[in-house]
């Protein structure tokens, strides 16, 4: 067990996870956002026609898209989505493995495996439901052009906070298990990290800029946006979990054939 | 027969922190600015400038829950 096992399994979970999420992302969440653009483009052609080209009309207004690139819809729902969807997906992977590396061992006898997928489960929590639970995915057309900067930092604060508040919550479980024992101590963690996360959440702007976008269709795309990313984790955690588990498997089996030997 | 708590200790191995330090630390760099470039990039900020990048992910940035536009 090194630092490069880890990442190269984590490196490979996380290719793997990006390409399935993609199939998932493609089938369940485009539908959705062809709709919103459909709207998006009937709400600027009736306003103003600005020439943004086809498919990708005026996103949200004027100061969108000058530079006049356009990236067909067909290249953005297929290659763009896959691009987007494998990196994150291969980033987080090594992410993931690496403090999943650093945490073998260290939490309690819970074995690699184990530790591993609890990494990738509160990864998961922290990392995209809370966040998405504070500021929720929007589609096309949701969202004023004019405030992306304060939303894209609230949304990267937010998610900051509770990254930061699931690791401190991890060490203060770890450092009361022996007085408090396990299931207390994890207890403790969990109420910390809610404490903390809520308690933001209530002090942290509210984001709403639904207009009058049909509320069916939002949640059609939100449900659609909190699967792909159930599904990018959920994978990427089954299958690093996998790869852990036949790594200490193995580095176990050679351990004990070493020490056998050594005992001859 | 206080049960006493010796358990067997199958020692879990673990991975010497100064032996991961500089693996976390070069791809954990190496990952901030690939996840910067697919989630926020011309969109708040512009590195390049114009649009390109933003549109070719523009679908996995909406479906993966960043703020898009």
């Amino acid at each position: 067990m090194t630092a490069r096992s880890f990442l190269v399994r984590g490196l490979l979970a996380g290719l793997l996870a990006g390409l399935f999420t993609f199939v998932v992302a493609h089938q369940v969440g485009e539908p959705h956002v062809e709709a919103a653009i459909g709207l998006e483009a009937a709400g600027a052609a009736a306003s103003e026609a600005d020439g943004h080209g086809e498919g990708v009309a005026a996103h949200g207004g004027e100061d969108h898209g000058d530079e006049g690139t356009t990236v067909s819809r067909g290249d953005q729902r297929t290659w763009g989505l896959l691009t987007g969807t494998v990196v994150v997906g291969t980033a987080l992977g090594g992410l993931v493995a690496l403090v999943a590396a650093g945490v073998v061992g260290r939490l309690g006898r819970i074995r690699p495996a184990q530790s591993t997928l609890l990494v990738a489960l509160l990864g998961f929590v922290s990392v995209a439901l809370v966040p998405f639970l504070k500021y929720p995915a929007t589609p096309p057309a949701v969202g004023n052009a004019e405030t992306i900067g304060e939303r894209t930092n609230e949304y990267f604060g937010y998610l900051a906070i509770s990254l930061l508040a699931a690791v401190v919550a991890v060490a203060v479980a770890r450092a009361l298990v022996p007085r408090l024992g396990g299931f207390e101590a994890v207890v403790a963690g969990v109420a910390l990290y809610l404490v903390v996360v809520v308690g933001f959440g209530q002090l942290m702007p509210t984001v709403n800029e639904v207009g009058d976008f049909p509320a069916d269709l939002l949640w059609y795309f939100r449900r659609a946006s909190l699967i792909t990313l159930a599904t990018l984790w959920g994978s990427l955690a089954v299958i690093l979990t996998f790869l852990v588990k036949r790594l200490d498997t193995s580095t176990s089996a050679v351990q004990a054939r070493r020490d056998l030997a050594a005992s001859l | 027969m206080s049960q006493a708590v010796v358990t067997p200790e199958v020692q879990v191995p673990t991975i010497p922190l100064n032996e991961l330090a500089p693996w976390a630390l070069f791809f954990g760099l190496l990952a901030v600015i690939a996840l910067f470039f697919i989630s926020a990039d011309q969109g708040a900020v512009s590195i390049p400038s114009g649009n390109a990048i933003h549109e070719w992910v523009h679908d996995g940035r909406h479906l993966l829950g960043f703020p898009c536009h």
